[in-house]
């Protein structure tokens, strides 16, 4: 099978005052029809991964790759109008609050089909009607409704639903959800990810999937890469992640407090310098 | 000795950009240094300070600088010269007094204005303005009607009417101009406090027991500084403007005063034939304007506390 | 419970914010020495429980005591603010952006009339694990956990008895989150301090408190030992929901089902 997304050797930097900072360095990876995951904290480069590859970095960020890959287009060199084509079409990502990521001053229903309607031709009323079905598709339980509401209107999770439903009404090919689940409830957050979780197998999508919780992640995707400073320090099938070899995960998995696991004080990590290399 | 120099010079560099300052004095000089570099990094802000620290030195050596008595003039000899004239660089006026003297002299009094507008101004708009914004309620109404009362008339006709009540005189003028330009400074600080007042860290502080007046005077005007003296910066120029339209108009300072606005109206009956005599202080109006508006702009980005953030 | 005066207790207290109920009758004792935990979803009132003990919430109704002396109103007076402090959820909110490490620390010394801050300022820098260079820093030359730490000390500075945690972690990264706990607990453990832990995290409130509370739509809807929620001696179908999502994913499960799925 050839890969959908190759990713060889992708670095960010951005030049500052004091020289140059290398935010992602030598990543590497290749994606099929498959659930990827790519865990990191704070500033270990995973959502600039994911904004490099929908070509959404800021103007500032100095990107480059051996290659960069979707479907055997260069997206590197890709022209913009063909990279601009590409994104929503065929490839989508969800961002974290959709507070911030849907137009405020647009009915959500109209979003959607705006969305639809930029990728292919079909009539407003074919529009309204796949609006319809994939806001239903999302387990909004009234679909007519939400459609002719605002942003502020709907709660964060029927939000994020909603922003679902827009990132997806194309059919992408590639999905990149960057902590979409990391402002709402966990009870909220658990049937968001279950309705990613169908969709994305559903259709034989393909998924990054973004986070700071290993866990989650390890319990959600097929395989995980843990970013730490820019690098991929370990990548290793979720089935496995017990038996992570690399001690940043290691201690990323330790360091969370569990019910049940009574440990006084918490291991904490021990930031390695050699980590860094 | 040079390399000594240099090698002092980037010692002191590095204590002011120290990550680590080891005294209160170290990290105040530093962010005011970290300040300065944002600050400086804008060439046309330099210009503009350049243009200020230009108006205080011939302000204050006026004396030393003008070639020639800014009342006194040669009447006989020496009336409506154009510029580049012997002795008179940039030309004399109907009476025949030297006008880069004059300018020199009224350098002064354009100086005065508007440190005395700036320093009767911010303090009593940020004082309302935080005031009514931190207590709010029925505070903040009366305050902020009096405010909107005083906002509700044109600058410029308000400013006429108390000097032609007052009296004409460069003092009824800075004392009209200051009225008529707080209320524009204490909605911006009451919005700025508004904004801050219910954030995490005004929160703490009440929780720690603060009265009050610490609480706005040592943690809310601060936040509203900033944006405070890029405002006034920046509205020194149309002060300028107003003084000179005052004084243009008889109601400011009165002759002889080698005031600005007032050359501009007792050229303007030669502009046509004796261009230089009303574009002159013309000119001067304009480039201090300038120096005004460029270092505003410069402090908006130095002072910015979301730059400061990063 | 105990014949010993409780270190926070509250009967029947009301929130309301222009007409909207936060807190509906709420009631609770927290023990001298306790850790007690506060859990739910946002939403559930948990964070407006301790903003209405520390005097930032507008109290309708009920009664609040700390050490047995009844609050009034939103009023609370210097003694109270030398026995109970606060930690806020935010680190990047909650340090003034133009005051120094050293003036964030001096200001409650200076309002409560302290003196020889120099000695008590490094004393509380040492004791959140900052050395004496962070003391002329500002907020933005430091990390989130870092900000945490300094927050803590501020707190920690006028030695109260009873500490408000809202949200302490939530904001930091997994690995500084778990930092800031053990210094939490160590704390606790050196000072003897009351704790109120406010966190939607049940891993966080399961590990660092003795017993927690359960809210849901301004009510306490169940209280019990953090024991029994970790060993499932559950009481309400809300508890089990929260405690079923906060195990993770399941592959299969909607969202909707239950553990039995």
């Amino acid at each position: 099978m050839t890969p959908m997304l190759t990713v060889e050797d992708l670095a960010i930097s951005f030049a500052t005052r004091t020289g140059r900072f290398e935010a992602v360095r030598g990543v590497s990876f290749t994606l099929g029809r498959e659930r990827l995951g790519i865990v990191g904290e704070s500033g270990s480069g995973k959502s600039l991964t994911g904004r490099a590859i929908m070509g959404l970095t800021p103007p500032s960020a100095d990107v480059t790759a051996r290659r960069l890959a979707f479907d055997g287009i260069d997206l590197l060199t890709a022209p913009p109008a063909q990279r601009r084509a590409l994104r929503g079409a065929r490839l989508s990502m969800v961002l974290q609050d959709p507070k911030y990521s849907l137009d405020p001053v647009m009915s959500i229903g109209r979003q959607i089909v705006e969305t639809l309607r930029t990728h292919e031709r079909v009539s407003r009323r074919e529009a309204r009607e796949r609006a319809l079905d994939m806001l239903a598709a999302v387990q909004i339980e009234n679909p007519a409704r939400v459609f002719d509401l605002y942003p502020h209107e709907v709660s964060g999770g029927m939000g994020q639903r909603a922003m679902i439903a827009m990132m997806l009404i194309a059919n992408p090919e590639l999905l990149i959800a960057d902590e979409p689940t990391s402002a709402l409830d966990v009870t909220v957050q658990l049937e968001v990810l279950g309705i990613l979780d169908r969709l994305v197998t559903d259709r034989g999508m393909g998924l990054i999937f973004i986070s700071h919780d290993l866990r989650l992640v390890s319990s959600f995707c097929d395989r995980v890469l843990v970013m730490y400073a820019g690098r991929v320090v370990e990548e290793i099938a979720a089935a496995e992640l017990a038996h992570a070899r690399h001690p940043y995960t290691r201690g990323l998995l330790a360091c969370v407090p569990v019910p049940g696991h009574d440990r006084h004080p918490l291991p904490v990590l021990d930031r390695r310098p050699e980590w860094r290399l | 000795m040079s390399e000594a120099g240099i090698g002092s010079g980037q010692g002191t560099r590095a204590w002011l950009l120290s990550e680590y300052p080891a005294s209160r004095m170290q990290a105040r000089l530093g962010r005011a240094y970290a300040t300065w570099l944002r600050f400086a990094a804008n060439r046309l802000a330099v210009v503009g300070l350049a243009i200020l620290i230009a108006l205080v030195l011939v302000a204050t050596f006026a004396g030393v600088l003008a070639p020639h008595s800014p009342y006194a003039g040669d009447l006989a000899g020496a009336r409506l010269l154009p510029p580049l004239s012997p002795g008179h660089l940039l030309g004399t006026d109907d009476q025949g007094r030297d006008i880069l003297s004059r300018l020199i002299y009224g350098s002064r009094l354009t100086l005065a204005v508007v440190l005395m507008v700036a320093v009767l101004t911010a303090p009593v708009g940020l004082l309302v303005g935080t005031v009514a914004g931190y207590a709010g309620g029925i505070i903040d109404t009366a305050l902020m009607r009096v405010t909107d009362i005083f906002l509700a008339f044109p600058k410029l006709v308000l400013a006429l009417a108390l000097v032609a009540a007052l009296g004409p005189g460069i003092e009824n003028a800075v004392i009209a101009i200051a009225i008529t330009s707080w209320p524009p400074y204490a909605r911006m600080a009451r919005a700025e406090t508004l904004a801050v007042r219910h954030a995490d860290y005004i929160d703490a502080i009440r929780l720690m027991g603060a009265s009050p007046l610490r609480i706005v005077l040592r943690h809310v005007m601060p936040m509203c500084l900033s944006s405070l003296i890029v405002r006034v910066t920046l509205d020194m120029a149309g002060i300028i403007l107003i003084a000179a339209g005052l004084g243009f108009l008889g109601l400011g300072a009165q002759p002889p005063a080698p005031e600005w606005g007032a050359m501009i109206a007792s050229g303007r009956r030669f502009i046509l034939d004796q261009w230089w005599v009303a574009t002159m202080p013309g000119m001067a109006i304009l480039i201090v304007s300038l120096g005004f508006n460029l270092v505003g702009d410069g402090l908006r980005d130095a002072l910015d506390p979301r730059e400061a953030e990063r | 419970m105990t014949d010993a005066v409780p270190a926070l207790s509250l009967a029947g207290v009301n929130v309301a914010y222009d007409g909207y109920r936060a807190l509906a009758d709420v009631s609770l004792n927290v023990a001298a020495g306790e850790a007690f935990g506060l859990v739910g979803e946002s939403g559930s009132g948990k964070s407006t429980l301790l903003r209405a003990i520390a005097g930032l919430a507008p109290v309708t109704a009920g009664t609040l005591r700390v050490e047995g002396e009844t609050l009034t109103g939103q009023r609370r007076g210097r003694a109270f603010h030398a026995r109970v402090q606060m930690v806020f959820q935010d680190p990047y909110g909650s340090l003034h952006p133009r005051h120094t490490i050293d003036r964030q620390l001096l200001e409650p010394l200076a309002i409560h009339g302290v003196d020889a801050t120099s000695p008590r300022i490094l004393r509380a820098l040492d004791e959140v694990g900052l050395g004496a260079g962070f003391r002329f820093r500002y907020p933005h030359q430091l990390s989130g956990g870092q900000r945490q730490r300094v927050a803590i000390a501020r707190a920690l500075i006028l030695e109260p008895a009873i500490l408000l945690l809202d949200e302490p972690t939530s904001a930091l990264d997994a690995s500084v989150q778990a930092e800031v706990l053990n210094l939490l607990e160590q704390v606790r453990a050196e000072r003897g301090l009351t704790y109120v832990l406010v966190s939607h995290d049940l891993g966080v409130v399961t590990h660092m408190c003795d017993r927690l509370a359960v809210m849901h739509g301004g009510r306490i809807v169940e209280e019990l030992p953090a024991d029994d929620l970790v060993a499932g001696r559950i009481g309400t179908d809300y508890t089990r929901k929260l405690m079923v999502a906060s195990a993770g994913f399941r592959r299969g499960s909607d969202g909707h089902g239950h553990a039995d799925e």
